[in-house]
């Protein structure tokens, strides 16, 4: 089967092959639930540090204006842990915040297993199977200006032709699809495990290629936000391109 | 109390990842955090297991310099005297104000259960016992972390002066508020679970639970208990009720 179907996109044909839109589902399933999972976890604590640490006491790089602790904790007085009162500082916490991470966490990490499960099993077949570099792989001609500026326009004019599903893709939808699977979603990985102490624990290097447990969550944070606007321009183009086309395509193949 | 319950507990987690691998069994092992039928804790049981079975038991977190010692505040219950915050215990609050009017002269830590002396420890003994000093990153669940110096006993010296016995495989922590939670022989003999009195070079603040709080790195936050007053060391899991991590609907296990 799969000689045949290699022949048939080697050929140009069109359609999703069976792994590509079985793990497809998977990943997709675990990363609605990651979202919705980590928004929450997000909303306890909506500020964002870059280092080793970073708290309520600590000034933050940025916050997100999100859920009912943004601006909202009050804290005693604080008092220097050292003579310098210039130096770091304690005091006490004088509300309960608002905290769902009961069941967002364990949610988040139960998605995390289906997650990690979908992306190893899409990574190791898209390698072995040559999909990578037939399909996702931009050729350096198609990253010419010409070519790149090209596709642009053919993105901005409406209505867009409804499209066969499945490869072959152009250059956008190439570099889209290669930055999140080879990029975004193990990022997401890599530093979602460097926020656990038992991980680092084990792998201290973790901390060091990220540049510290917060300046993770921080990435963690940035490349989540790429991967919800890559997920926003994904659904508008199928609904742009033919959505029950597109959608009976992921599902049955063609 | 060296080799021999990490040898026996090395096979129930073997036993406990076919259960939790396969999320079919509510949990019927004692020597697992029961699930009660929830999905969420089958995959904590499955978090857990997995990082036993991956991880070294052994390994050390990050130690950091003096330099990097930064805020921290103290959260959740910041005095069990106080009714206003946190989870007050009126009888445990009445109790700790007593102690702490007597500059903790009186207070206690009973060990007991599965130990063959069980015995309590006042502050000062626990001091008198070899201690060790430790910079190490807090993580909160909420996100959160701070750097701070941390001393104390370790746990393993305080178990072992109580004899503990070669079936136990939990360590219970009760506190003088409502909290009460546990954790696995692991991390209970981990060179860096220690019962710290001491906070970057002064005494344990009252926020940060004095006068003994646990310090367990490898997991979040929430772990490391404040205002410690009774350890019972036991061979089965023990969910602690009302009081434990798991009937709050939190994960019981919390090394990510």
């Amino acid at each position: 089967m799969t000689g045949a179907s290699e022949a048939e996109a080697n050929a140009g044909s069109r359609g999703h092959r069976l792994w590509v839109r079985l793990t497809h589902w998977l990943i997709a399933a675990a990363v609605l639930t990651l979202i919705y999972s980590g928004v929450t976890i997000l909303m306890a604590h909506p500020r964002f540090y870059w280092g080793d640490v970073g708290n309520d006491l600590i000034q933050p790089l940025f916050e997100v204006p999100l859920g009912p602790n943004y601006h909202t904790i009050r804290y005693s007085a604080a008092t220097p842990f050292f003579a310098s009162p210039d130096g770091p500082v304690t005091a006490d916490l004088l509300m309960a915040p608002w905290n769902q991470n009961s069941w967002a966490r364990s949610l988040h990490f139960l998605a995390a297993w289906c997650f990690l499960a979908g992306l190893f099993a899409y990574l190791c077949l898209a390698f072995i199977t040559g999909h990578v570099r037939r399909v996702l792989w931009p050729r350096r001609d198609e990253l010419g200006r010409q070519n790149l500026w090209r596709d642009v326009r053919a993105h901005l004019r409406l209505p867009m032709p409804a499209a066969e599903p499945g490869p072959p893709y152009a250059i956008l939808q190439k570099l889209a699809y290669t930055a999140v699977v080879l990029v975004a979603l193990p990022l997401m990985f890599l530093t979602g495990i460097t926020m656990s102490p038992a991980i680092t624990a084990n792998y201290p290097i973790l901390l060091a290629i990220f540049g510290g447990a917060q300046s993770a969550r921080t990435i963690h944070f940035f490349t989540f936000a790429f991967l919800a606007i890559f997920l926003l321009i994904h659904l508008v183009m199928i609904l742009l391109t033919g959505p029950l086309r597109q959608v009976r395509g992921m599902i049955l193949g063609k | 109390m060296t080799d021999r319950p990490l040898q026996l507990s090395r096979r129930a987690l073997i036993g406990g990842i076919a259960s939790s691998g396969g999320l079919l069994l509510s949990g019927c092992s004692d020597q697992q955090p029961p699930t009660y039928g929830n999905i969420l804790r089958m995959g904590d049981n499955l978090t857990y297991n997995a990082q036993r079975l991956l991880l070294s038991r052994n390994a050390l977190v990050t130690e950091y310099d003096r330099s990097q010692i930064s805020s921290m505040p103290a959260i959740g219950t910041i005095d069990p005297a106080r009714p206003d915050v946190g989870l007050h215990d009126p009888k445990g609050g009445e109790a700790y104000a007593a102690l702490r009017h007597g500059d903790f002269a009186d207070w206690r830590l009973k060990v007991e259960g599965s130990v063959n002396n069980p015995r309590s420890f006042s502050l000062a003994e626990l001091k008198k016992m070899q201690s060790r000093t430790q910079i190490t990153r807090h993580t909160c669940e909420q996100g959160w972390t701070a750097i701070a110096e941390w001393t104390g006993v370790p746990l393993r010296s305080v178990l072992a002066a109580a004899g503990v016995r070669p079936s136990a495989r939990f360590v219970q922590f009760y506190t003088f508020d409502l909290m009460a939670d546990g954790i696995d022989m692991v991390d209970a003999l981990h060179p860096q679970t220690i019962l710290a009195y001491g906070m970057n070079g002064r005494e344990l603040p009252i926020g940060h639970g004095a006068p003994l709080r646990l310090r367990i790195e490898r997991q979040m936050g929430f772990k490391s208990l404040k205002f410690l007053r009774r350890i019972v060391v036991t061979d089965k899991f023990d969910d602690l009720g009302r009081a434990g991590t798991i009937q709050n609907g939190w994960s019981w296990y919390n090394g990510i």
